[in-house]
């Protein structure tokens, strides 16, 4: 699914050159359930905006689903962030003015799918992450738990082949963390590639493999015994 | 940008940030709103200072008969020009278009004017009733000559203020009878001048009866002419040296004066006045521009200023959108649309307000000052697609911007 050749990428502050990823070489996958772990600095989060187009890297290869990922302008990345990815952020990022159902379907009006198909799909993707009855709510009106589920809702709605997850626990309380893992963990279990970048080694304990880097370059990855976070709800 | 999804996806937008559209909207529409009020106002003082000004004698032509100093048609030079009613008559109805007010003149220099004992000399005038707004005559008592006095030859009389002192001292004058060289005439009316004591000393009477009284057979001293208000000053010179000319040809033609004899056949005109209004006019005109433009540029500046605010304000939104996959160029577009939306709606709105305030208030003005104040619709208009654009300018480059802004730094947490 997703396949990472000697990826570089350096950042440029005035005459100072951040070299952030050394040589990152890393293979996804259909169905698999990654953590990226490292210590802040170590460049995962880098990695993941890289794998989520929203950043691009200096050399080195990235093919997602057979698609290479090369020389994209803002048009195509746009197009291939719309189809392919879902995001999860630590911060949500909901749009605060619009209502939670108005908020999963916002990927679908940028696929050009009509109001009443997109009203559907979305709050199918919300019964599914449990918030059906918070559809016409506002952000503010729900808490962090609940704002992150409709973020991953809205992750899902345009059914893309990647979920990307930076730091999705990063905000909540540890039982809110695990509520969130349990659902991540459902839909992996639907068959979903998830990428999970987190520094909380409970979280990536949750996944099924951990990727580790320190200083721009992978130092271990390995599969893991997945600890269901239903266990621990 | 008939994309009915796009409308629905704006008008949400714009529905759920009420604050934030009616701020826009209101700044866009007092700004039109006052500008229309403004310029109305501008159009109502301009129109009141013309209509007062248009009293006095703006665009004056008088016309003077003299001697000739040429040979013409067989007839021999220092042949003396008297002017005629029918020569007042022939010019007054070729040029009715053009004539705002006229009379013509019989007239008596130093005229011994009685009442009871007391006497003077005065200049005495057989006139018509135009020469009130000729000589910008302000009757203070009684009323000016009429038309009905010079159709039916009346015995009448208005005096000017100083003949009133003069003669009545302090006494009401009106229907009392003032004897000129034996002759009774009634006062109907004493005027005041604005030219002061030299004006006042004036006794007037109706044309055909001073020419019926002092053996004046049809014989005018002279004529003059007010001309219609031309649009503005080099329209006004214009018109006024066509019409003199035409004029003094048409007379010498009627006396058989040589055409290049300029004693016999003396036409004067005045635009001095006409000038002082029309650039008193103008500098009104200037003063508004420059306060409407001023405002303008503020509502202009104030349109910016809330565009840039809210692209700022909406980075985050526009970062959020992009990672969800919305084209750079849907994210201008919308914002753009939005502020092109918003701006034509409250400018329209403040517009349509603005011309509604005139329209009621317009007509319960009374001042001298301000008549009629109105709005040029089509220049509302511009000013509007002025507001509109430059809203859609000031929105533009903040969207352009921040559409161009990669999703990762507009994520970015503060």
């Amino acid at each position: 699914m997703i396949e990472i050749k000697d990826l570089h990428k350096s950042y440029h502050m005035g005459s100072n050159s951040l070299h952030v990823l050394k040589g990152i070489n890393f293979n996804v996958k259909e169905g698999e359930l990654v953590s990226i772990m490292g210590s802040s600095g170590s460049g995962k989060s880098t990695l993941l905006n890289i794998l989520g187009m929203l950043d691009e890297a200096d050399s080195g290869s990235y093919t997602l689903g057979n698609v290479p990922i090369k020389n994209l302008n803002e048009k195509i990345a746009a197009n291939y962030r719309n189809k392919f990815l879902g995001f999860i952020f630590q911060s949500f990022n909901l749009i605060n003015y619009k209502s939670a159902l108005d908020n999963v379907a916002l990927p679908l009006y940028y696929q050009g799918v009509k109001r009443k198909e997109r009203a559907d799909k979305a709050m199918h993707y919300l019964e599914k992450v449990g918030l059906a009855e918070w559809s016409h709510h506002l952000p503010s009106e729900l808490s962090g738990g609940q704002k992150q589920r409709v973020a991953i809702a809205r992750a899902l709605a345009s059914d893309p082949k990647v979920l990307l997850a930076d730091e999705p626990t990063g905000a909540l309380d540890t039982k809110t963390s695990y509520e969130v893992m349990d659902l991540i963990q459902g839909i992996n279990d639907e068959g979903k590639t998830i990428l999970i970048v987190t520094h909380e080694p409970d979280i990536a304990q949750m996944t099924k493999r951990i990727v580790n880097l320190k200083d721009g370059l992978i130092i271990d990855d390995s599969k893991v015994e997945q600890i269901r976070a239903s266990a621990h709800v | 940008m008939f994309d009915l999804e796009r409308w629905q996806e704006i008008f949400d937008t714009l529905s759920k940030n009420k604050l934030r559209t009616f701020l826009t909207g209101l700044s866009v529409a007092s700004g039109i709103f006052i500008l229309v009020i403004l310029l109305g106002f501008s159009t109502g003082i301009q129109n009141g200072v013309k209509s007062q000004f248009q009293k006095d004698a703006t665009n004056l032509v008088s016309i003077w008969a003299g001697t000739t100093t040429k040979e013409y048609k067989g007839l021999n030079p220092g042949r003396r020009i008297q002017l005629k009613n029918d020569d007042f008559n022939a010019v007054s109805n070729k040029y009715a278009d053009n004539i705002e007010h006229e009379s013509s003149f019989y007239t008596i220099w130093g005229g011994l004017v009685n009442y009871k004992n007391e006497s003077g000399n005065y200049r005495i005038q057989g006139i018509l009733p135009g020469n009130q707004f000729i000589e910008n005559a302000d009757v203070s008592q009684g009323r000016f000559i009429n038309i009905s006095d010079i159709d039916n030859v009346k015995k009448v009389a208005v005096i000017g203020n100083k003949v009133a002192e003069d003669l009545f001292k302090g006494e009401d004058p009106i229907d009392k009878y003032i004897t000129l060289y034996g002759i009774s005439f009634k006062v109907v009316g004493v005027f005041y001048d604005p030219g002061g004591e030299r004006d006042e000393s004036k006794v007037f009477l109706p044309l055909p009866t001073a020419q019926l009284a002092f053996n004046g057979a049809d014989n005018i001293r002279n004529m003059k002419f007010t001309l219609k208000m031309a649009d503005d000053f080099d329209q006004a010179v214009a018109e006024s040296q066509a019409v003199s000319a035409a004029i003094e040809n048409e007379i010498k033609l009627r006396q058989t004066v040589a055409p290049d004899d300029t004693n016999a056949v003396r036409v004067y005109n005045t635009l001095e006045e006409a000038r002082k209004i029309y650039s008193l006019v103008d500098t009104i005109a200037a003063v508004f521009w420059f306060v409407g433009i001023g405002t303008i540029i503020a509502g202009v500046v104030g349109v910016g200023n809330i565009m840039l605010i809210i692209v700022k304000e909406r980075t985050k939104e526009i970062g959020i959108r992009k990672a969800l996959g919305a084209q750079p160029w849907s994210i201008v577009g919308m914002i753009l649309q939005e502020s092109v939306f918003v701006t034509m709606f409250s400018g329209l709105f403040g517009l349509i307000l603005g011309l509604g305030l005139l329209e009621l208030v317009g007509p319960l003005i009374e001042s001298d000052f301000i008549k009629y104040p109105q709005v040029d619709f089509n220049t509302a208009i511009a000013t509007v697609f002025i507001l509109v654009f430059a809203g859609a300018l000031a929105g533009f480059i903040p969207a352009y911007r921040a559409a161009k802004i990669r999703p990762i730094v507009a994520l970015r947490d503060e």
